[in-house]
């Protein structure tokens, strides 16, 4: 390749990853600045995570957040594990549309659908079941993708095989099909954990009042102003965000390598 | 008693008829092969005997007692799948145990059998390893062990060797016909090689069309075979159109296009009858001279073509008319200083017994 060239595609990277990773070292950075303004560097200071700690709002907000995200994720991970089987053992061709539209539909539709069958059909009372349950629906269809994939790769004798050998359809299941795609359903967990705590637009219409979710405490507090105490949370979440990123491309493979 | 008895058994999908109404009886302790080209109906017959399909008519017995309703787990009946269908997640060793522990054998006999099965298909230092670690071969090998080491009534196995490059195909069909004779389990080889039933069985179907042929042991299927499909689909062979123009000498005289043919009668075959005399290359002799050929069926002609094969040549020769016969000549005949060439003028004859009219 000539240098010129060679040169521009450099730039370009470097533009795109700046766009991308600049304004996350900004939350990080003024995360840690003694200072009550996002404008300059004052100093370093852990007060913002201090004062973090003691924000009691902010700390049950945080707990729902993690306590829907873990619920609704293994949930989401049973439910759609049996919708990818399903979808790759029965060829019903309107079996994956109807799977798989939850994931297609603009959230702000099935926050609104959500919200009407929830207050208008089920007569619910919104809060902590009422996310929970959105954030599986929305969750399953992801999972089941990631565990039909799975499954298409895979030589289909061997579930023959094992029958033919002298497994039940039970014992199939348990020694030959789950053992495989354990790794689909550890990377359909942690994508469901991911998108569940941090989605906003699906549980801003189905929180009610009573519960709060940590995207929804952020936002009420940015109505106001972008405080340093906004940056902490965000890193936060950011370096738990990064931590499940890592054990996916780190741990899964590992499991990955095993079910080859 | 036949170990498994196929009795009138069809099988349809839609409009097409998979099966039609095959009976068979395998012995135990048989070789025996369903041979035939792809969707011919063999696979379809081995699924029904290992489970994973059921007959739409007809009966299949195992040591007696109807299969039907039968789960596939419940058979006492294990198959080598084409693609071997190892479990990617288990070593070799806990491949092989698979059967044992579904059948709930306790562990010292489980570890004792897979060390035992291990040695007998020569994969002692493999147990470990992972089946993406292996060759095809010794994939191969895994599967045979798999189905075997549970001891079932019957093995299946379906084109095992199909994967395999030809040099460890030979290898392997070897080592299958030692393995089947040292554990004494039944075996069901369904293949579309030819070659690979004759070397291997005691029996062959060879199946056309849901239906079976014929069913014999490889040198009569080879020498005799009973129908054009069976002729044409074993071996080499040439097919000459004729009619039966009556009975001389002990001899049946056959009109053809080529000219009067004479062959061994079969004992039913009435003047008028029409088929096609069916003769083997390597039957066919030939010469440099009409003369030097004392046969009664002779034809003088021309070399037209030849594939050059080392151990074998073989000839096509055109003869008077355009009819073309085939002439397998070994190249190790002593004296033979010189090998035909193609356009040379040569004679092709054989005796009357060399080949076999086939009705219809």
């Amino acid at each position: 390749m000539k240098p010129r060239s060679q040169w521009l595609l450099w730039a370009a990277s470097l533009a795109v990853y700046g766009f991308l990773y600049v304004p996350l070292a900004v939350v990080v950075i003024f995360s840690f600045n003694d200072s009550t303004l996002n404008a300059e560097w004052v100093g370093f200071t852990l007060s913002w995570y201090r004062k973090l700690m003691t924000d009691g709002e902010m700390l049950r907000a945080a707990g729902n957040s993690v306590a829907i995200a873990l619920l609704s994720s293994s949930v989401a991970t049973v439910l759609g594990a049996m919708a990818g089987i399903a979808m790759h053992r029965y060829r019903f061709p309107w079996l994956p549309l109807l799977v798989l539209t939850p994931v297609a539909m603009p959230e702000i539709l099935l926050g609104v659908s959500l919200l009407l069958f929830f207050r208008q059909v089920l007569d619910l009372t919104l809060g902590f079941f009422s996310i929970l349950v959105a954030h599986i629906t929305f969750s399953i269809g992801f999972v089941a993708v990631i565990v039909r994939a799975r499954l298409a790769g895979m030589d289909e004798g061997i579930f023959e095989a094992a029958r033919d050998l002298g497994a039940t359809p039970w014992m199939t299941f348990r020694r030959v099909t789950l053992p495989l795609i354990l790794p689909a359903l550890v990377a359909g967990f942690l994508m469901s954990f991911t998108l569940s705590i941090d989605d906003f637009v699906i549980t801003f219409f189905v929180a009610g009042v009573g519960v709060t979710t940590l995207p929804l405490q952020i936002y009420s507090m940015i109505k106001v102003a972008v405080t340093p105490e906004v940056n902490a949370v965000s890193t936060l979440l950011m370096a738990l965000t990064l931590t499940l990123v890592i054990v996916a491309t780190r741990v899964a493979p590992d499991i990955v390598r095993r079910g080859r | 008693m036949a170990l498994l008895e196929i009795r009138n058994v069809t099988r349809r999908f839609g409009s097409l008829v998979a099966v039609d109404r095959v009976s068979l009886a395998i012995e135990a302790g048989e070789f025996f092969t369903l041979l035939g080209p792809s969707g011919c109906g063999k696979t379809t017959l081995l699924r029904m005997i290992a489970g994973f399909d059921e007959p739409d008519e007809g009966e299949l017995f195992l040591d007696g007692k109807p299969l039907a309703g039968i789960a596939p787990e419940k058979r006492p009946v294990h198959t080598v799948f084409q693609s071997y269908a190892l479990f990617p997640h288990m070593t070799v060793a806990g491949n092989i145990a698979f059967p044992l522990e579904m059948a709930g054998r306790p562990r010292e006999e489980i570890e004792r059998r897979v060390r035992e099965t291990l040695s007998l298909v020569h994969l002692e230092e493999k147990g470990e390893a992972y089946p993406h670690e292996l060759s095809g071969g010794q994939k191969q090998r895994v599967a045979l062990a798999r189905g075997l080491v549970n001891k079932p009534r019957l093995l299946l196995l379906d084109e095992p060797l199909g994967a395999l490059d030809a040099k460890l195909r030979v290898e392997m069909q070897v080592e299958l016909i030692n393995l089947q004779r040292d554990v004494g389990v039944t075996f069901v080889f369904v293949t579309h090689a030819q070659q690979e039933a004759l070397a291997l069985s005691h029996r062959i179907a060879v199946m056309s069309q849901g239906r079976v042929e014929q069913l014999d042991t490889p040198d009569r299927l080879y020498t005799a075979p009973a129908s054009r499909f069976v002729a044409d689909f074993i071996g080499k062979i040439n097919l000459i159109e004729a009619e039966v123009a009556g009975n001389a000498h002990g001899h049946l005289m056959l009109r053809s296009a080529m000219g009067d043919l004479a062959a061994d009668l079969p004992p039913d075959a009435r003047p008028g009858a029409r088929g096609a005399l069916a003769l083997r290359p390597e039957l066919v002799r030939v010469a440099e001279r009409l003369e030097t050929l004392e046969l009664r069926n002779r034809f003088a002609g021309h070399v037209k073509d030849l594939l050059y094969e080392g151990d074998v040549t073989l000839y096509t020769v055109e003869v008077e008319g355009g009819f073309v016969i085939e002439a397998l000549l070994a190249n190790a005949s002593p004296g033979r200083a010189r090998l035909f060439k193609v356009g040379d003028a040569v004679a092709v004859g054989w005796r009357h017994d060399a080949g076999v009219f086939i009705r219809g």
